[in-house]
């Protein structure tokens, strides 16, 4: 094995590809960018947009009710929603996001109330859309605050005390640390992003260096050299190791300090509200733990890439090999966004997914020691498994003079 | 000094099954001479070439090249060879100086052989003036040139060219005619195919007419005008391949 020759073409391959506008953008500018946007941009985005929809008053329908004068008099006085006049398609309304909600008065509404019978009030709104269900919880506050009213008007007139109707609290707490709240909310999301840049950042290198080559005709001016292929394929892999690495490195650091820039933000804009979210922390030794374990899973992504782009004879053909492993690293990372997927000794031998559930573990400050070496193992052996079979391609004629 | 004995590559093809791109060929080429494969498209001519070139390993049979065999031992052999084709690309993003500084290194040249070199290279090839422009930047003569001191960095004993005027317009053409020339004249053995008649009559010792794999007739030019008692190249060459 000669370094110097190893050496020779890495150095080539780097100031090759760091002259390459594409592998600098995948490289580069998407995990700078990447991270940013997601916490800072989409957490500000996302603050903002319930600021606008809680700010706005709701125009909601009354339906009927003309027999309680009192509670329509006093629904009209609120400030808190605009009342537009009754009409018998308020459901197409709510759709059309005409009103955000209408309510169902029944009829003798008052009388039932006056009487202390059982009534039914109903709220119409869209689910899951933010406005309508902003618009529907008003109209329920009113209605909640008028029926416990009630409550303590029946009660007075009867002498008895107002806490019979609510004779104990229930209070739910939390024990867990807020940082394991908050790695639970988002620590799922952000090391998926981490690996999922980590095989593009790797992706371009590797299917330039290759196919791509084979593509422009250098391969075998390359080939001419007396440079064992050994030598060559290594040169080239340890080119997409640095690209995939560097583009972890920078995603797990741009990560950490837009999480934490982000985190202030949103702390200033909500006035210290306490979301789950807002309460992690990533630390030095969650970073260093993150990417000792995405590091071999590095390794894997460049040998895997690089021994499936050498077998495409232009880099259109290594796109169309490279899509379906996508697929393949996305599936087990969405599996470890998914409630009660957790990390178990079996688990630590599928690839992708287990250093997506040992990474969220780690930014929620878990660190099982003994699954974090098997998954380091196990990431190795598959990182070795894929660069025998880049070495071994790259020393097969079929493979480098394919057409 | 180049000797092929017995040259056969057979590769395997899905819709053809098994093609034999060169069958049996055998032939031997001097130091100081140029020796001219002449065939048409699909004959065999480049994958003979590469085989001698280590590029590919022969299925069967070997050559002896520069006293190495190509076979046993690739590595030497292409220390000692320079090959250039119209498939020999430049990498684009690299400098003309760092192209050529590139094979050096890979040839194994310490840095004051590889300056000094350098240095004679771009100044007989007169490449001084774009040697800090990026490869996919030059002019075609310029990129030839390049190609020329990339195959010549490590001062090959042995020079391979693979139809090297494919594609080129006449002046560029012509530099690497001239290049070719100096080659054999700076006592180096060289082995170029083509299948530009007025190349061959221009520059070949010796001329082998390849088709289907085989090597079909073989000798100086003279001989095979007598042999087949045709003067024009083009008609002999006809000649020996329809019979």
């Amino acid at each position: 094995m000669s370094l110097r020759n190893i050496g020779i073409v890495y150095r080539k391959e780097l100031i090759d590809s760091l002259r390459d506008r594409r592998t600098l953008i995948s490289m580069i500018v998407v995990p700078l960018l990447v991270m940013p946007l997601l916490t800072i941009g989409m957490g500000v985005l996302s603050v903002a947009l319930v600021g606008v929809a809680m700010r706005e008053v709701p125009r909601v329908m009354i339906l009927g009710g003309d027999d309680s004068p009192a509670v329509l008099a006093e629904l009209n006085k609120m400030k808190d929603f605009e009342i537009v006049p009754s009409r018998p398609d308020y459901a197409e309304e709510i759709s059309n996001k005409k009103i955000r909600a209408a309510v169902e008065i029944p009829a003798g509404f008052e009388a039932k109330l006056a009487a202390g019978e059982s009534s039914t009030v109903k709220i119409y709104m869209y689910e899951g859309e933010l406005k309508s269900g902003f618009g529907a919880d008003r109209l329920q506050k009113f209605f909640s605050k008028l029926r416990d009213r009630s409550v303590r008007e029946h009660l007075q007139a009867r002498s008895l005390p107002e806490n019979l109707a609510h004779p104990f609290d229930i209070l739910e707490t939390n024990v867990a640390p807020p940082e394991k709240v908050g790695g639970a909310v988002l620590g799922g999301l952000l090391p998926y992003f981490v690996i999922l840049l980590c095989l593009t950042g790797a992706m371009y290198p590797a299917m330039d260096l290759t196919a791509g080559e084979k593509e422009r005709g250098t391969i075998e001016t390359l080939l001419c050299s007396p440079v064992s292929r050994t030598h060559l394929v290594i040169g080239k892999f340890l080119m997409v190791l640095t690209a995939a690495v560097a583009t972890a490195i920078l995603a797990i650091t741009s990560m950490a300090l837009s999480f934490g820039a982000g985190k202030e933000m949103l702390l200033s804009i909500t006035k210290g509200a306490s979301d789950p979210a807002l309460q992690i922390t990533i630390t030095a030794k969650g970073i260093i733990s993150i990417f000792f374990v995405v590091f071999p899973l590095a390794v894997f992504f460049s040998a895997a890439l690089l021994a499936l782009s050498l077998f495409a004879k232009s880099f259109k053909e290594a796109q169309s090999y490279i899509s379906p492993l996508m697929i393949l690293v996305v599936m087990p990372a969405i599996a470890s966004l998914l409630p009660g997927v957790e990390l178990t000794p079996v688990l630590a031998w599928i690839p992708v997914l287990n250093t997506s559930l040992v990474s969220k573990e780690i930014i929620s400050g878990t660190f099982h020691w003994n699954l974090i070496g098997l998954i380091f193992l196990s990431s190795s052996i598959y990182a070795g498994i894929a660069i025998t079979i880049a070495v071994k391609l790259f020393q097969r004629e079929d493979v480098l003079f394919r057409t | 000094m180049i000797e092929a004995l017995h040259l056969v590559k057979r590769f395997h093809d899905k819709k053809r099954g098994t093609v034999c791109a060169v069958n049996d060929v055998s032939f031997s080429c001097r130091q100081g001479e140029i020796y001219g494969l002449l065939g048409a498209n699909g004959a065999g001519k480049t994958t003979t070439l590469r085989m001698l070139a280590t590029i590919l390993t022969p299925t069967e049979g070997t050559a002896i090249v520069a006293g190495f065999d190509v076979v046993k031992n690739a590595q030497m052999v292409r220390g000692r060879v320079g090959f250039l084709s119209a498939a020999t690309a430049l990498y684009g993003r690299l400098t003309a100086q760092e192209m050529v500084e590139y094979f050096g290194r890979l040839h194994g040249l310490d840095e004051d052989t590889l300056r000094e070199r350098m240095e004679d290279l771009f100044v007989r090839l007169e490449m001084k003036e774009f040697l800090d422009r990026r490869c996919d930047k030059l002019s075609t003569g310029m990129k030839q040139k390049v190609s020329i001191a990339r195959t010549l960095v490590h001062n090959p004993s042995v020079m391979i060219f693979d139809e090297p005027t494919l594609g080129l317009d006449v002046m560029a053409a012509r530099t690497i005619v001239k290049f070719i020339r100096e080659c054999r004249e700076s006592g180096k053995t060289v082995v170029f195919s083509t299948h530009v008649m007025s190349e061959v009559e221009k520059l070949c010792d010796h001329i082998g007419i390849i088709h289907d794999g085989k090597l079909l007739a073989e000798g100086s030019l003279p001989d095979l005008r007598a042999q087949f008692g045709i003067q024009d190249l083009e008609d002999l060459f006809v000649k020996v391949v329809e019979a």
